[in-house]
């Protein structure tokens, strides 16, 4: 059977939702950081794919995804870090209890 | 001739105010005093120097058969805006401005030899001096000047140097707003010096450039003097108001010298100029600065001969200055004030006398006339205004009414101050009988009615100094002389005055004809004995009457004061001339025009820009509750925006 690009790009589009609804619903910030890990893995695949479908002779689209994966690391370590951080000084890690942001 | 003495001549003043006003904080009085008169001796030796090389040495350089030459010692370029406006600085050095030399280095030496008498245990002693060598640069600068330019800068400078020593004791209010009027009256009539010099420059920058008088250099004196038909050619047949535009432009120069000499009706200034410290008053408002307009309408003189109409405007205005400063000067109390009504009354005999000088009245006698009187004038009041300050020295006040008799305790200061009197009222020998006496022959020959006028002047002059005179030191012993028994100066105070009284007793033989005239042609003097007889006869009908009324103490003065109470007012408020101008400025100018000026700053200027403010504030206070610190919150915001870019991506790729 001959997958059309679109069997990718719905579940990419589900994954995207489902990361966008997480991210402003949810109150802990581990699950905030999953549904932003979501979001660039759904962005990722899109990559994937269209270098796939629309270029297949290119591959700029699987490097850029490469890196994507690799900083997507290095940021999830930093994001791990403040998160352990903020409970530290204030003793959970509700998104609501670092409101000081705004100074 | 060298440059070097002319370039130290105004260098040297310079140096001194640098040195005295910024380190004169670190100097005790005596380093900065003496500092300040060895400069000035210096400088009066350089100036002496160049001024005689320049009168006797018969040089060809300067002296050609007889005619005396105008040499620029040097005139280099210190501005050059475009290739026609360039402002030179420079040297000229002819008759007037050698005479010039002589005059300031002279009063400027005995004011601050005197200074150091009277200002011992005045705070600010050194400031005092640094203003000093200020004032006597800027006036070197202005009587050497080669151009228009360099004299508008100096003049300038000369009225910033009257500001600040006017207002030298600047605790005082009265001193503060003296100097503040001083400045702005005068600044006031620079401004129509100014269009005048504005005009002038336009017609001259239409002579053509290569032109045997040169385009670039045209405001050059050299040049406007020695063919003012050729240089002004462009302005014939120009007309303004019925009159011809030069005749206009000199007009407008010449109101700058009213302010700065204090012709009616911009004269309100100089008697309040009189609460600064009193040597200032014999440099500045005697002797100097207020002569510069005299100054200033001989240097333009081959120029105001093409326009005669502006000569005879010189003449009205001098003539109704000089009958209303004496008659104010007959009825004041303040002895300070009774010289600086006479200073104004002097200096409009002067303006007089140039205005009446023509060529072909005896060879231009007027201008020679007029430049005499300036020197001999220079002398003799200074040497008054410097008597008054050894009187208010000695008894702390201003006014007659606490003198009376103090010949017995002040001799060097009551004879001197009889000889300055003697010499303003034109007493033979004396050096004023010969100024004057050949002023008024110079008024007689243009129409007898100048000459019958200054005349009466003349009597008013020799009344209201011997009434002072007699008032201070003869009438009666003041009853507080015997708790403080008043003593003459110390010597830096009364050597001054012995010096000025030896010239003011000799100045008159010197042959002034033969430096000094408007072509530069030596003239011989010769006295008119009608006019000389008749001038000292009515000099001492006015004498003995102010002796008759002063001599001893009577009654008499106060019963003429009672049978004209509104006449004796009016004088005493110099005829109400300073409130006449608190009403125009405050009634008219301040109600009507610069309030609505002040509404329309306050409320449209001002009001665009706080509206411009408020809005803004209005703004950020409705939306800061977006920026509430929840991400979620920003995130949503991201997304919708995100969102709406997307759309109109959409919207607009269709």
């Amino acid at each position: 059977m001959d997958l059309s690009m679109l069997w990718y790009l719905v579940p990419s589009v589900i994954m995207f939702a489902a990361g966008v609804y997480g991210f402003v619903t949810r109150k802990n910030m581990i699950a905030l950081l999953i549904s932003l890990e979501l979001m660039l893995n759904s962005a990722d695949l899109n990559f994937v794919v269209f270098n796939r479908y629309l270029f297949p002779d290119m591959m700029e689209g699987m490097v850029f995804t490469l890196f994507a994966i690799a900083i997507a690391a290095a940021e999830t370590a930093v994001a791990i870090a403040i998160i352990v951080n903020i409970y530290r000084a204030v003793g959970n890690t509700d998104i609501n209890s670092v409101k000081k942001m705004k100074y | 001739m060298d440059i070097t003495l002319p370039i130290l001549i105004l260098a040297l003043p310079f140096t001194m105010f640098l040195i005295l006003g910024i380190g004169g904080v670190k100097m005790s009085r005596k380093l900065a005093g003496v500092l300040g008169i060895c400069a000035n001796g210096a400088l009066l030796v350089m100036a002496y120097t160049v001024a005689f090389t320049y009168f006797f040495s018969g040089n060809p350089e300067f002296i050609v058969d007889g005619i005396r030459q105008q040499v620029q010692l040097y005139d280099v370029t210190w501005l050059a805006f475009t290739e026609r406006l360039v402002v030179n600085i420079g040297f000229l050095l002819d008759p007037i401005s050698a005479m010039m030399l002589i005059v300031i280095t002279t009063i400027s030496f005995m004011v601050h030899l005197y200074s150091w008498g009277y200002m011992e245990h005045e705070p600010g002693f050194q400031r005092y001096y640094a203003f000093l060598s200020l004032f006597t640069f800027s006036m070197l600068g202005l009587v050497v000047a080669t151009n228009i330019f360099q004299m508008y800068i100096f003049w300038e400078l000369v009225g910033v140097s009257s500001y600040l020593l006017i207002g030298f004791f600047y605790k005082l209010p009265s001193a503060v707003s003296a100097s503040k009027k001083a400045f702005i009256v005068t600044r006031f009539a620079d401004l129509f010096m100014l269009i005048g010099i504005l005009v002038l420059s336009y017609y001259v920058a239409e002579t053509p450039a290569d032109g045997p008088l040169g385009g670039a250099s045209a405001f050059n004196f050299l040049m406007l003097n020695s063919n003012p038909t050729n240089v002004l050619a462009s302005t014939v047949g120009s007309t303004f108001l019925g009159g011809s535009v030069l005749t206009w432009a000199m007009i407008l120069i010449f109101v700058g010298g009213m302010g700065k000499s204090a012709m009616m009706p911009l004269h309100i200034w100089l008697p309040d100029a009189m609460e600064g410290p009193t040597p200032v008053s014999a440099l500045i408002h005697a002797a100097t600065m207020v002569v510069a307009g005299v100054y200033l309408v001989a240097r333009f003189f081959p120029l105001y001969l093409i326009v005669p109409d502006s000569l005879v405007f010189i003449t009205v205005v001098g003539a109704i200055t000089a009958f209303y400063a004496a008659v104010v000067a007959c009825c004041q109390i303040d002895i300070k004030r009774i010289l600086a009504f006479s200073t104004i009354s002097q200096i409009a005999f002067m303006m007089v006398s140039l205005g009446v000088a023509r060529p072909e009245l005896h060879d231009g006698l007027g201008y020679m006339a007029s430049m005499f009187h300036l020197f001999t004038h220079a002398m003799f009041k200074a040497l008054l205004f410097l008597g008054a300050g050894a009187l208010i020295h000695a008894v702390h006040s201003n006014n007659y009414t606490e003198m009376g008799g103090m010949r017995k305790y002040m001799p060097i200061t009551h004879w001197t101050f009889l000889i300055g009197c003697l010499a303003i009222a034109g007493i033979f020998p004396f050096s004023g009988f010969w100024s004057k006496d050949e002023m008024l022959s110079a008024m007689y020959a243009n129409n007898w009615i100048w000459g019958a006028w200054m005349t009466m002047v003349a009597g008013l002059t020799a009344f209201y100094m011997f009434r002072m005179y007699f008032r201070v030191f003869w009438w009666e012993e003041n009853p507080h002389y015997k708790e403080h028994r008043p003593h003459d100066a110390p010597w830096q105070m009364s050597l001054p005055l012995i010096i000025l009284a030896t010239i003011s007793v000799f100045a008159g033989f010197i042959p002034f004809g033969e430096f000094v005239t408007w072509n530069r042609a030596p003239y011989h003097i010769h006295i008119e004995m009608q006019v000389a007889i008749t001038s000292i006869v009515v000099a001492l009908i006015a004498i003995a009457f102010a002796g008759w009324l002063y001599l001893k103490k009577n009654d008499k003065p106060a019963r003429m004061k009672a049978a004209f109470p509104g006449l004796w007012q009016a004088a005493n408020r110099r005829f109400y001339w300073d409130e006449m101008y608190m009403f125009v400025t405050h009634k008219i100018i301040f109600n009507g025009i610069c309030r609505a000026i002040a509404w329309f700053d306050r409320h449209i200027i001002d009001g665009t820009m706080n509206g411009l403010a408020a809005m803004t504030q209005f703004f950020s206070v409705k939306i800061k509750g977006m920026q509430n610190g929840s991400v979620q919150t920003y995130v949503l915001w991201y997304f919708f925006g995100a969102l709406l870019l997307a759309a109109i991506t959409w919207i607009c790729l269709l």
